[in-house]
């Protein structure tokens, strides 16, 4: 009776085994059949009890074809320690039968031993039973942790290659906007390069009608004392004709003189139109030895011209208060000269309203190096502006008349590239001073 | 007659000896030279009473041609100096300011020599 019990519920156990599994459908009709041919057995076992003694032999038929199936199956070979604690119980069951059979007396004197060996194997049975369903339990819930890390990995990974993805949009969009940035930067740099140029070009506006007039002056002279000399080349003549050794003597020594205020404004046109030249061209960045005291009287005469060329009615007294012995120092000329000029035209612009009107460019030599200093007696500079003067586009002119990079390329021309300082001193209704320091090397 | 040459240019006045050579040789013309518009009115202090004929730049530093001009017309009246203004910038405005100022002639540079010796000529 045991043994239908024990089948019925073996057929049961496999068939949940593998309930919610892709295999089942493939073992259900089977382990069905195994369950009701178990269960019918049974029932006649109970109903017919004289027949037992033979039917008996059918429950270990079936016992044994569970037992193919967990040892020869592979769907089933997880199941073995199920099996392992019927095992014994049907071993016995099985002696039992076969030796109450054949050897009535044997079993009869060892009756108690198999009792024993009966009770034995059903207490094995349900402690391995007990222990299995455990074990099975914490492997369900290891498959489970197993299942569960799966699926976090998964998640994970899934995150994972989701972030990958972000992490190349992210990318190529970071990588687009560099590009655009690059672009703006580009565009940036050339606008400036080319608000430099304006700058230079339109303080060179400013400069044409000085220079027109610094350069007429000196051709004046040079043309007034050619002609002079003509005149007195034919006197010349004429005296040596008359043998007048006196008169000869004389007028080569006008000649002389007049040749030498030719060359002297011959020269003064050329250098004016060199410095005009100069400031015009990119410059070269090289510096050379220069002489800051007559880049400072020629930039003052310029910028004076300068202005007088657009307001007629400027009239203001321009002083040179030049350190004598000066050592040329080595700078880029044309640079600080757009300096001098850019300080010295702020210059005259501060000083326009006032009564007496006066700039004063001074040269000083010291241990350190040498100073030039642009001072007005304009209204002065308040603080709040004085602070933000040397600022690229500041500018306190109206909109279209001051670039506002005047100032901030003099400081850059004079920090950066000559390693020198410069400063402003002001204070409302005193005028206002700036100051150039150049190191000597 | 004293002629006073006004002009910030200093080798204005060799040029001058030089033109008017044999002017100052046979002392036909006598010249004086100031470099600036203070300067000459420090001469004309030491030359009153004496005729004097002004030739003065209008662009110079400090005191302008044109300030000199007014200067001498509001208070040199005896005898009036007879004032010619030489310009670089011969405009319209400063002709004008020159006429308005009582200048007595306008002259552009460069300086035509020929004619202004035929004027200073006529003029002492």
């Amino acid at each position: 009776m045991g043994e239908y019990i024990l089948a019925f519920f073996m057929f049961r156990y496999l068939r949940l085994t593998l309930r919610d599994t892709e295999i089942l459908s493939k073992w259900d009709k089977l382990l069905q059949a195994g369950m009701i041919t178990s269960a019918v057995l049974l029932g006649v076992e109970i109903i017919f009890d004289s027949v037992s003694q033979y039917t008996t032999w059918f429950s270990y038929l079936l016992l044994g074809y569970i037992a193919y199936l967990i040892y020869w199956k592979a769907e089933f070979s997880q199941r073995k320690s199920v099996f392992v604690a019927v095992l014994p119980f049907v071993i016995v069951s099985f002696l039992t039968k076969i030796t109450s059979l054949t050897s009535t007396e044997f079993y009869q004197s060892w009756e108690d031993v198999y009792d024993v060996a009966g009770v034995f194997s059903v207490i094995w049975m349900i402690v391995m039973l007990v222990i299995t369903n455990k074990q099975n339990k914490a492997l369900a819930r290891e498959r489970e942790k197993t299942l569960q890390e799966e699926k976090q990995n998964k998640i994970i990974s899934q995150m994972k290659a989701d972030l990958e993805v972000q992490v190349v949009q992210r990318t190529a969009e970071l990588t687009k906007q560099k590009e655009e940035l690059q672009q703006t930067l580009d565009e940036l740099k050339n606008a400036q390069k080319q608000l430099i140029h304006s700058e230079k070009m339109a303080s060179l506006g400013e400069l044409t009608a000085g220079i027109a007039h610094e350069i007429q002056n000196p051709l004046n002279f040079v043309n007034n004392f050619s002609e002079v000399n003509k005149e007195l080349l034919e006197e010349l003549q004429e005296a040596q004709t008359n043998g007048d050794l006196e008169a000869v003597g004389d007028i080569t020594r006008d000649i002389i003189e007049n040749e030498d205020k030719i060359m002297h404004h011959g020269k003064r046109a050329e250098a004016i139109v060199k410095s005009m030249l100069q400031h015009s061209r990119t410059s070269t960045g090289k510096k050379e030895p220069t002489d800051i005291n007559t880049l400072a009287d020629e930039y003052l005469r310029l910028a004076y011209h300068g202005f007088r060329a657009k307001d007629k009615s400027f009239n203001a007294i321009f002083k040179t208060d030049l350190a004598e012995g000066l050592p040329k120092i080595s700078v880029v000329a044309q640079d600080i000269g757009r300096v001098l000029l850019n300080l010295i035209n702020n210059a005259f612009q501060a000083v326009k309203e006032v009564e007496k009107p006066e700039v004063v460019v001074s040269t000083r030599h010291s241990a350190e190096g040498i100073e030039v200093s642009v001072k007005d007696n304009g209204p002065g500079i308040p603080q709040d502006i004085k602070e933000k003067i040397f600022q690229p586009f500041f500018t306190t002119k109206a909109t279209g008349k001051g670039t506002g990079l005047g100032l901030s390329l003099s400081y850059d021309i004079i920090t950066k590239g000559h390693s020198g300082q410069i400063a402003v001193e002001s204070k409302p209704g005193e005028g206002a001073t700036f100051t150039i320091k150049l190191p000597k090397t | 007659m004293k002629i006073l040459v006004v002009d910030d240019e200093r080798d204005i006045k060799l040029l001058f000896q030089q033109r008017f050579r044999k002017e100052i040789k046979n002392g036909e013309m006598d010249f004086v030279f100031a470099f600036s518009g203070e300067e000459a009115l420090e001469f004309l202090d030491q030359l009153v009473h004496e005729a004097v004929l002004i030739l003065s730049d209008i662009n110079m530093p400090g005191m302008s041609g044109l300030q000199l001009l007014e200067r001498i017309k509001t208070n040199y009246l005896e005898p009036p100096p007879v004032v010619m203004m030489i310009t670089a910038y011969g405009d319209a405005e400063n002709y004008a300011a020159a006429q308005r100022l009582g200048a007595d002639d306008f002259l552009t540079k460069p300086v035509d020599f020929k004619a202004l010796k035929e004027k200073l000529k006529t003029l002492t």
